[in-house]
């Protein structure tokens, strides 16, 4: 498929060969130019790790912020200008370990944003320790006797927190990631994309045959509105399940500020209603 | 009798009301400070309280004068206790001449005794009217009647304050200002109480606001339309001002779930383009440094307002101090310019926060306003604000398909565009970047970054707001301060009546205006007043203006200075 508007032409790229990012990149680009995405309206928001180069390659607006910190920035560019297309992508160490709090409270906001998280159990940036989703017994230079926590779970925590869009992709399935991907794009709300990425300098364990081995699709049986079948699918350990996990459409953060309800202007387009500003300040004047 | 008399001849009054948390203190203070200031005298109030809800011992000073007055006092001419503990919380500013008024029992005996008391039974009072609920009330009518105000003018306000309750509670309310102002006119009310002085009915036009109020509207008149923020004493005040016009003034207030994320929103907001504050104090800012460092990296404008309260850690919460000046001087790690103001009024707390938005969207660079719990819970009544003079000057460019958000200029302000706005896309990176905000590892260009950002400290240099010289042009002795004292030192100055010393007070502490190191040589002797232990701010002018100041007047008890503080520590000082 032709990505032209995304593409950076001939840059050099921070990852490694064969690294899961590469069809990461690959397939988002594919999947913004399905959905007819001007370059131009787009803005990619992340944090610091090898995923959160990703807004480095290809054609966007974007915020490369602090380490965990994607989230809170995201919300406000999309709460300061509902028309901008916003997706924060990161790893999951800059998600749900340094930036835990802000994946809770970003679900409960709900801002109309998507949320990429390239999963791939481990710190890369940082040379080999473990991250939020490393599995049990996972062997670290810091971790030297195997990872002892139980990994986290962002899609049980997700939906334990009724997020508005819940999916799981495998960076190796391109077709069915594209598809995840659009789905969670034209979602209105916030929409968790979790990707099982291969990182294979530092994660022996989970490799692209091992996510091809442990993996499998949600089926039409699975019904996406049910919130407790979700939550059983987030929780399955043996075979771990891909697709659209949960979808419950409801109100956006920008929405529920009521900033926008009786004028549809940005707030970057607003100025001073130096009237409303002169009449609140005369309320000082009076005694009351 | 001397205290009275002399407040009386002074044409002023100071009023100390102390009880404990939840009983109402705030309402006695809120409505004797009205009903004077709508009578046409000149009031100051501001308050000292205790980390809790309920409980303790909480007291407001207010200070009614014949002249403009915005700077407490320790004298105590008349004393309210409201709870048994409240004298003892006061006691060290008892003096001979302090007029106790209330309950016999919650004074004690002792106190009875050994100072002029007058009895006015309030919870007694209440309940016969309806309910032990109306004796603050009761204490309100007192005063009133202590002071001597029109009756009619104090129940006409009450019936204002009250009108959107019921019509029983309503009338309650004036049986019970009436109540305790009849009960006063039945006592030997010592002299020098009444207010002699001449009301002016211009002051019942003026507007009466707190140091919180005046920040919140600065920010609204700088184009403020994003303020995300987690509460934390004493700068909530400024985010439920917010909050509360919110919709009304098209500002988005969000509380965050941490500061880092209020941080980072704000950070988020204004690169959006927004006009995003951030309002914190003491550890709640030290969690925000990281994405202060971020704002410097990625030449974001964002304004910081930082109600300063004692630390380290937690400290006293409520309470006020003027240490954080180098918390805030040195915030985030690298180096980058920003902008420190310290209000010392009510007007420059307004007209500087609105400056602060302008500045940091011209130089791209984070702008604090120092304040601290004192300034933000103190009010008093002034003129006003002139809106002729604010306005909300934008700096941002529309872009071109070739735009660079961090072009090489030669002031190091690369023109500003926003997402969405022109053809060109806006990039920027934490990492050191490129002029296209493309992350790089070429030493060459990290050094012309550098370069490049802390060139703006020259623009920012000749924005710089010129401290304020009151007093002789050839002064021999100069009484330097910063931020919220500005009416304390003034007034202490003017009661020493000293011809040989001047006051000089910056509002704008960092970057320091460059005739600071003249101004101070010109004295044979120089003293800075400040509210922390190691003076912060004499240490700054030996950096940066690369001159001594000699002594340094510290207060770090949470209390903050009063004018008698600074008069007996400038004395002391003087006569060393």
């Amino acid at each position: 498929m032709a990505t032209d508007v995304f593409e950076m032409g001939d840059i050099d790229i921070a990852w490694c060969p064969g690294c899961g990012n590469y069809p990461i990149l690959k397939t988002l680009k594919e999947a913004l130019t399905e959905l007819a995405i001007d370059p131009k309206q787009l803005v990619m928001v992340s944090g610091i790790g090898q995923a959160a180069k990703i807004p480095h390659y290809l054609k966007c607006h974007f915020f490369n912020g602090l380490h965990g910190r994607a989230l809170p920035p995201a919300t406000a560019i999309k709460a300061v200008n509902p028309k901008l297309t916003v997706i924060a992508e990161s790893g999951d160490g800059d998600m749900y370990g340094e930036g835990g709090n802000h994946f809770i409270h970003c679900i409960r906001r709900n801002p109309d944003i998507t949320n990429i998280v390239h999963d791939n159990m481990v710190y890369g940036l940082t040379k080999g320790q473990a991250s939020p989703t490393s599995r049990r017994g996972f062997k670290t230079p810091v971790q030297v006797a195997g990872v002892i926590l139980k990994p986290f779970n962002p899609l049980a925590v997700a939906i334990a927190l009724d997020a508005s869009f819940v999916a799981r992709a495998n960076a190796g399935d391109r077709e069915q990631t594209r598809e995840i991907l659009k789905r969670a794009i034209r979602h209105k709300g916030y929409a968790l994309v979790d990707i099982f990425q291969p990182c294979v300098t530092f994660n022996k364990l989970n490799t692209y045959q091992w996510f091809k081995d442990h993996v499998y699709y949600l089926d039409d049986s699975h019904d996406p509105s049910d919130r407790i079948a979700a939550f059983a699918k987030a929780t399955e350990t043996d075979r771990l399940p891909l697709g659209v996990f949960y979808v419950n459409p409801k109100s956006s953060f920008e929405e529920n500020t009521q900033m926008y309800r009786d004028d549809p202007r940005p707030l970057c387009e607003r100025d001073v209603d130096a009237g409303k500003l002169a009449a609140l300040i005369e309320t000082f004047r009076r005694a009351g | 009798m001397r205290g009275t008399q002399q407040a009386a001849k002074k044409q002023d009054v100071s009023i100390v009301l102390c009880g404990q948390a939840g009983q109402g203190v705030q309402t006695v203070e809120h409505l004797v400070t009205r009903i004077l200031k709508a009578a046409g005298y000149h009031v100051f109030a501001t308050k000292e309280y205790m980390s809790r809800v309920r409980g303790g011992a909480n007291s407001t000073t207010i200070r009614v004068c014949g002249r403009r007055v915005a700077a407490p006092v320790s004298r105590m001419d008349i004393l309210v206790p409201l709870n048994e503990g409240a004298v003892a919380h006061v006691a060290e500013r008892l003096s001979p001449e302090t007029v106790l008024v209330g309950e016999r029992e919650v004074v004690g005996d002792d106190d009875v005794e050994s100072h002029r008391f007058l009895a006015v039974p309030f919870t007694q009072i209440a309940s016969d009217i309806g309910g032990k609920i109306y004796s603050n009330v009761v204490a309100v009518g007192a005063i009133a009647g202590l002071l001597g105000l029109d009756l009619d003018a104090v129940v006409a306000y009450v019936r204002r304050f009250f009108a959107k309750k019921t019509d029983d509670i309503v009338a309650n309310n004036v049986k019970a200002v009436q109540a305790g102002y009849d009960a006063v006119g039945r006592l030997d009310v010592p002299d020098g109480l009444k207010l002699t002085f001449k009301p002016s009915p211009k002051v019942a036009d003026e507007m009466l606001l707190s140091g919180a109020e005046a920040v919140g509207l600065g920010a609204i008149a700088g184009g403020c339309n994003f303020v995300s923020s987690y509460p934390m004493s004493p700068s909530t005040n400024v985010l439920t001002f917010l909050a509360q016009h919110g919709l009304e003034q098209g500002v988005l207030a969000e509380q965050a779930e941490d500061e880092i994320a209020a941080v980072n929103m704000a950070i988020g907001a204004a690169y959006a383009g927004a006009r995003a504050l951030v309002t914190t104090s003491g550890g709640g800012f030290a969690l925000m440094t990281e994405g202060v460092s971020l704002a410097g990296m990625l030449e974001c404008p964002v304004v910081i307002h930082l109600a300063q309260r004692p630390g380290p850690a937690t400290g006293l919460p409520t309470r006020t101090e003027q240490a954080d000046l180098e918390l805030a001087l040195y915030a985030g790690h690298g180096e980058f310019p920003r902008i420190l103001f310290a209000p010392g009024t009510l007007e420059q707390a307004f007209y500087l926060t609105q400056r602060a938005f302008n500045l940091a969207d011209k130089h791209q660079v984070p702008a604090f306003i120092l304040t601290d719990e004192y300034l933000i819970d103190s009010y008093y009544n002034f003129k006003g604000f002139d809106l002729s003079k604010t306005k909300a000057e934008r700096h941002i460019v529309k872009t071109t398909r070739d735009y660079r958000r961090y072009e090489l200029t030669k002031n190091g302000i690369s023109p500003r565009g926003i997402p969405g706005y022109g053809d060109g896309l806006v990039a920027v990176d934490s990492d050191e970047h490129d002029e296209e905000g493309h992350i790089t590892e070429d030493l060459n260009v990290r050094v012309a970054m550098v370069d490049k950002r802390l060139a703006k400290g020259e623009a920012l240099r000749k924005d710089v707001v010129r401290p304020e010289l009151i007093g002789p042009k050839n002064y021999k002795r100069l009484v330097i301060c910063w931020g919220s004292t500005y009416h304390i030192v003034r007034e202490a100055l003017a009661e020493m009546g000293r011809t040989d010393t001047a006051m000089l007070h910056y509002s704008q502490v960092y970057p320091l205006h460059p005739s600071t190191a003249d101004l101070i040589r010109k004295a044979r002797r120089t003293v800075v007043v400040e509210g922390n232990a190691t003076g912060q701010f004499r240490k700054l002018i030996r950096l940066h203006a690369g001159v001594d100041v000699d002594e340094a007047l510290v207060k770090y008890d949470g209390l903050g200075f009063t004018v008698e503080d600074v008069v007996e520590g400038l004395t002391e000082i003087g006569n060393r």
